[in-house]
């Protein structure tokens, strides 16, 4: 069993100290609950809608792994890993991207930096006029097991989950940032979207599904929360509150995905019926 | 056998009315918190737009933390006045009633060639030369309250009723607000009388923009998704109405932007330079 926590927070604009000061407030309200893996929105430290300001507000991945040493080691006793998306300013090329990264506080550091592939430039989004692309999906080994990261529009199409599993992720970790859009029902559209997504992507390849999704208004467009843990079998864990902070608490036991799988052997399927399909894949791809 | 058929899909108009009312008494509490105010100004028409945004603003910030003002004119019909009362009762709101018939006859006196229509728009910058003299006296942020339908179709005066930095109308149809309207409890005698700008006498909005908000809003909202023509024709709407809306929106584009300015350099703002509204860096 590994008790994950999702932080749902709302950052000040521009703000990068206050935010991860207000990080460490809410790892210090987390102790008595104990988690060993805390997972914190997409753009967290700056928030999300920067323009042009991505140039002022970036960190470099070291800038981020001290400031979260320093903050690890006022707050929190003994090792504690974190999934965090912030703007990334690559040190050697000066490329800007919108990342996510594990860290193992307390202990390796670094563990895995994801660089999100598919940036949003429609509508509302502008992604990639300020951001380079990432080129590629893996999964890696945490001290817990298995583990892809994904952000936001990356987990949209369903591939990048299907890649994340054929990998051997049994977590994937969704770090996203979603306006709200779709007043229709009680829920807004983009998160029952969202909750679809990610009931599905768990079921079909036998995954957990861990969704920390940010909140706050930014300028007019309102982040809606709506974080959630999925299990395997694609049923919600938890689910937090949209618009609103709060902490989302869940127990991971990993130990279920084997029998889960068994009795519904689709990511097994996958991997035999692939192979048959590699070709007309090839094919398509190589057509666009 | 038994048949199923199933319903056809298509635009939905139609909103969760409890849940837009949550989403923008965030929006109000949010905007206002990170620029430093916690009180709003409201100036009430006696309009549903005006009505909806004080119910909304006592909601988030609570009616003792809302000013209502009434910025009649002689000219302006009573029950506009009776109507914000009523509003401002409704939510608990105290309403100040401010007179602005001296500013616009003093401008009216050194310029009789004034026009209704002109006067018209002198009476809406005067209401906001008093919104925004307030706002700085209350320490209060001024809120704006149009709506989507009229924005598009520039159904306002150009840095008059727009004016105010935050709106949380602005993105729902005419019919939305009138929903939302009924979901906050604005009294029936304000959702239910024709909309009127009331900037000159008799005035009301459908028969100065020449078709009804219920059709307009159908085809504003197939026309911005980019539905065309045909399409919009076949759901029952005539060619003539559809030709009124574009025309409405294509000449108006301008009143939804800010000045234009010459582009000379590559930090020009808001074509080089771009940084959300909300941007702000921490300085040492």
């Amino acid at each position: 069993m590994v008790r994950h926590a999702v932080l749902q927070l709302a950052p000040e604009k521009g703000q990068v100290r206050r935010n991860l000061a207000r990080l460490e407030a809410a790892l210090l309200e987390l102790a008595e609950d104990g988690p060993q893996v805390v997972v914190v929105p997409e753009a967290y430290p700056t928030g999300y809608f920067l323009q042009g300001g991505v140039r002022e507000l970036a960190l470099t991945v070291d800038e981020l792994a001290e400031a979260l040493d320093d903050l690890h080691r006022r707050a929190w006793e003994g090792p504690l890993d974190l999934v965090i998306g912030f703007y990334e300013k690559d040190e050697q090329s000066g490329d800007y991207f919108n990342t996510a990264a594990y860290f193992e506080l307390g202990g390796r550091g670094l563990v895995h930096r994801h660089r999100k592939v598919f940036l949003p430039t429609y509508g509302v989004f502008d992604e990639e006029r300020y951001l380079s692309r990432g080129h590629g999906v893996r999964a890696f080994d945490t001290r817990f097991g298995r583990a892809a990261i994904l952000i936001c529009e990356d987990f949209w199409h369903s591939i990048t989950s299907t890649l994340a599993a054929l990998d051997g992720a049994e977590v994937i970790y969704v770090p996203s940032a979603s306006p709200a859009r779709g007043f229709s029902g009680p829920r807004p559209a983009n998160v029952e979207r969202w909750r679809q997504l990610a009931m599905s992507v768990a079921a079909e390849h036998g995954v957990y599904v861990v969704l920390a999704s940010l909140v706050g208004f930014e300028a007019g467009k309102g982040m809606s929360g709506g974080s959630l843990v999925a299990s395997p079998e694609g049923r919600i864990l938890a689910q937090a509150p949209v618009f609103e902070e709060a902490l989302l608490v869940a127990d991971l036991d990993l130990a279920r995905i084997p029998p889960v799988r068994y009795d519904n052997p689709m990511l097994a399927d996958l991997k035999s019926g692939l192979p048959i399909l590699w070709n007309d894949l090839r094919r398509v791809v190589e057509g666009l | 056998m038994r048949k199923v058929y199933g319903v056809p899909g298509g635009e939905v108009l139609e909103l969760d009315y409890p849940a837009v009312a949550d989403y923008l008494t965030r929006f109000l509490e949010a905007e206002l918190a990170w620029r430093g105010y916690q009180k709003a100004l409201v100036a009430v028409s006696g309009g549903v737009d005006s009505a909806t945004t004080l119910a909304l603003a006592a909601r988030a910030l609570g009616p003792e933390n809302v000013h209502a003002l009434a910025l009649p004119h002689a000219e302006s019909a009573s029950e506009s006045l009776e109507h914000a009362r009523m509003a401002a009762e409704a939510f608990g709101v105290d309403l100040e009633v401010i007179d602005i018939t001296p500013m616009v006859e003093g401008y009216a006196g050194v310029r009789p060639d004034l026009t209704p229509y002109r006067k018209g728009n002198v009476k809406a910058r005067a209401r906001m030369i008093v919104l925004f003299d307030l706002s700085m006296a209350y320490r209060a942020l001024p809120l704006g309250t149009g709506n989507k339908t009229e924005r598009l179709f520039g159904y306002f005066t150009w840095h008059g009723d727009d004016a105010p930095p935050i709106n949380p109308l602005g993105d729902l149809y005419k019919t939305q607000v009138w929903g939302l309207a009924e979901e906050l409890g604005v009294p029936e005698a304000i959702r239910k009388k024709p909309p009127t700008a009331d900037l000159v006498p008799g005035q009301t909005d459908e028969a100065d923009l020449g078709l009804s908000y219920r059709r307009a809003d159908v085809i504003l909202e197939h026309y911005l998704k980019g539905y065309p023509d045909a399409y919009i024709e076949a759901l029952g709407y005539r060619p003539e109405e559809i030709r009124r809306v574009k025309e409405l929106v294509n000449r108006t584009h301008f009143k939804r932007h800010l000045p234009t300015v010459a582009v000379v350099s590559t930090t020009a703002i808001h074509e080089f330079y771009l940084r959300p509204l909300d941007f702000r860096i921490e300085l040492p």
